[in-house]
């Protein structure tokens, strides 16, 4: 009996809203379906960047009060020597990083990218870091970086070299800190670049041999130009990867903590120490918002220079 | 390696280039996973030895990971762990595959401005609105709390983008057989899209398990109490308390490693498939 009036209520709410004409049926769940991940990207990403640029104009003491400073912590951005230096040492990373991924990405692609069981074994191997955390990664390059034990300085010292401390000094260290982000994102990138090669149809490779254009011709001609989509996801992924990600936070945090002498100091690493060590939220805001800047004018100089990363057609 | 059918002219010329690339491939390939047998390798060393440099410990003992996991909580991190990431993936998935139905395939008044401004969210990483996050998070009173360790990880644009790339490419027909049977969107969502989508599902689980996994930032920032610790954080802490002890950080860091290397020795096809796909379409 219940189960029948239940049924039936069940039955007249569906004919209630079948009645609502379809379009404004389908808007209603459409709207309804996206809501939850709509609100949680708002409240958890959009709120907080709005706050980031509302806060950079606040000083904020450790008892939550707040004082309206206007311009004061860009100010003090400009005369504060670490700033310039947590910015320089973030570009150099950037700089080194960005096209080292991208070339050996695309290399390694290139090197496996047909199908075969040899190539998807290497696959295999130059992804597998990416499976294990930052943390790790950066607690075993720490190790293989010991002064005169680890693996690293020992294999410099037998190719006679001399004594390199890979850690210790401060114009070594952050390019130590490069090799080990590269290593571990290296795999990441190759499969992004065979996903894209493999987009590239087979004909014009075979076009390109009949008119008796060489490899190398090519791939300038073919593989590059065809490339663009994915070069320009690469590059924008990769720089946000480099300027404000948390790879580079992950590896600095537990490989250095910024040291020696500052020397591997990212801006997210001063950032992060600004707020959680001396309370500065104002002063690390003005610094995230200066960093978000920075990344869209990347994300435009490289979408201009990849032509909006869209394919050329004759 | 396999002897596929060779193609018909080739001659030794190519055939030694191919055989000297392949040589190249393997060497770096072996360069690529050492630093992984070197974690392996030192693991399983008793104290003197952990600096010498014999690939293969001359007396291997399982004493380090005894040590970490009896005289260090580390099965509590793992746990913790493991809640966190289970959850997060799970309520990840439920609203992402919505969003992404929704996004594909009904129509409504904003799709695409919401899809863009989804989509805009790539460009804003972690640490830049770490502050104002943290910030936010306090005043709804979440830290050292597992709301606080939650909540925030499941909202990432990454996964409602695969999504709704793979339900655009799905056939219309069956959603409209539906529709004219009476079913609602929410029984189409629940019965005809959530099934054909297992196979994307599966994959993005891993991924996304895979990430909460090693996640580090987060959950140092905003559960700084050690009850709450996830591995990431613990293993960072161990290794300032035991500094000099390699032997014992490594085999932590191996038992961090393990399930997550497991997974990926299992479902690596898949997963490779899904990232190859990732470079925008």
């Amino acid at each position: 009996m219940t189960a029948q009036l239940n049924e039936d209520r069940k039955a007249a709410k569906r004919a209630a809203l079948r009645a609502l004409p379809t379009e404004r049926r389908e808007a209603l769940a459409g709207i309804l379906f996206v809501l939850p991940d709509a609100l949680g990207l708002l409240v958890f990403i959009g709120l907080p960047m709005l706050l980031a640029i509302g806060m950079s104009a606040f000083e904020v003491d450790g008892f939550g009060g707040f004082r309206f400073v206007g311009l004061d912590n860009y100010a003090r951005m400009a005369a504060d020597p670490l700033f310039w230096s947590a910015l320089r040492v973030t570009l150099t990373f950037a700089l080194m990083a960005v096209p080292l991924l991208y070339v050996i990405g695309l290399m390694l692609a290139l090197l496996v990218q047909k199908t075969s069981r040899f190539n998807t074994a290497m696959r295999f191997l130059f992804f597998a870091p990416q499976v294990v955390s930052l943390v790790v990664v950066a607690l075993v390059w720490q190790l293989m970086s010991v002064e005169k034990i680890g693996v690293l300085p020992r294999l410099i010292a037998s190719l006679g070299l001399g004594s390199v401390s890979f850690l210790g000094n401060p114009h070594v260290a952050l390019f130590t800190v490069v090799l080990a982000f590269v290593w571990f994102l290296m795999g990441f990138y190759m499969l992004i670049f065979i996903g894209g090669l493999q987009d590239i149809p087979k004909e014009y490779y075979e076009a390109a041999r009949i008119d008796g254009a060489s490899r190398a011709q090519s791939f300038w001609h073919i593989t590059l130009p065809l490339l663009r989509p994915t070069s320009f996801f690469v590059l924008v992924v990769s720089s946000v990867a480099a300027v404000s990600g948390q790879q580079a936070f992950d590896l600095v945090y537990v490989m250095t903590r910024g040291g020696p002498a500052n020397a591997t100091l990212l801006l997210i690493t001063y950032i992060y120490q600004q707020a959680f060590q001396y309370g500065a939220f104002g002063y690390a805001s003005a610094m995230a918002t200066l960093l978000v800047l920075m990344l869209m004018a990347i994300t435009l100089a490289f979408f201009w220079a990849t032509r909006g990363g869209r394919f050329q057609y004759e | 390696m396999n002897k596929a059918p060779a193609p018909p002219v080739y001659d030794g010329q190519q055939r030694i280039v191919r055989l000297i690339l392949m040589v190249i491939t393997a060497i770096l390939g072996v360069m690529a996973i050492y630093p992984l047998l070197y974690m392996l390798s030192i693991s399983f060393k008793p104290p003197p030895e952990v600096f010498r440099s014999n690939v293969v410990p001359a007396q291997p003992t399982l004493a380090n990971f005894f040590y970490v996991l009896t005289e260090v909580p580390f099965w509590h991190y793992l746990a913790n762990t493991f809640i966190v990431s289970s959850v997060v993936t799970v309520v990840a998935l439920f609203f992402h595959t919505m969003a992404g139905y929704a996004l594909a395939r009904l129509r409504f008044p904003g799709r695409e401005a919401v899809f863009l401004a989804m989509l805009s969210t790539f460009l804003v990483s972690l640490p830049v609105i770490i502050v104002p996050l943290f910030a936010m998070v306090r005043m709804m009173g979440m830290v050292n709390s597992w709301a606080g360790l939650i909540i925030p990880s499941i909202f990432d644009a990454f996964g409602i983008f695969l999504l709704r790339q793979y339900y655009l490419s799905l056939p219309r027909e069956l959603e409209e057989a539906a529709l004219i049977d009476g079913a609602g969107y929410w029984r189409i969502y629940w019965s005809i899209i959530l099934p054909l989508s297992r196979p994307i599902v599966s994959t993005l689980a891993i991924l996304f398990f895979l990430a909460n996994w090693n996640s580090f930032l987060w959950p140092l920032t905003v559960a700084p109490q050690s009850d709450l610790w996830v591995v990431q954080v613990a293993i960072a802490n161990f290794k300032s308390q035991y500094s000099a002890a390699w032997n014992y950080t490594m085999a932590a860091s191996v038992i961090v490693a393990i399930p997550m290397l497991v997974v990926f020795v299992i479902f690596q096809r898949q997963i490779m498939d899904s990232i190859k796909t990732t470079g925008l379409k």
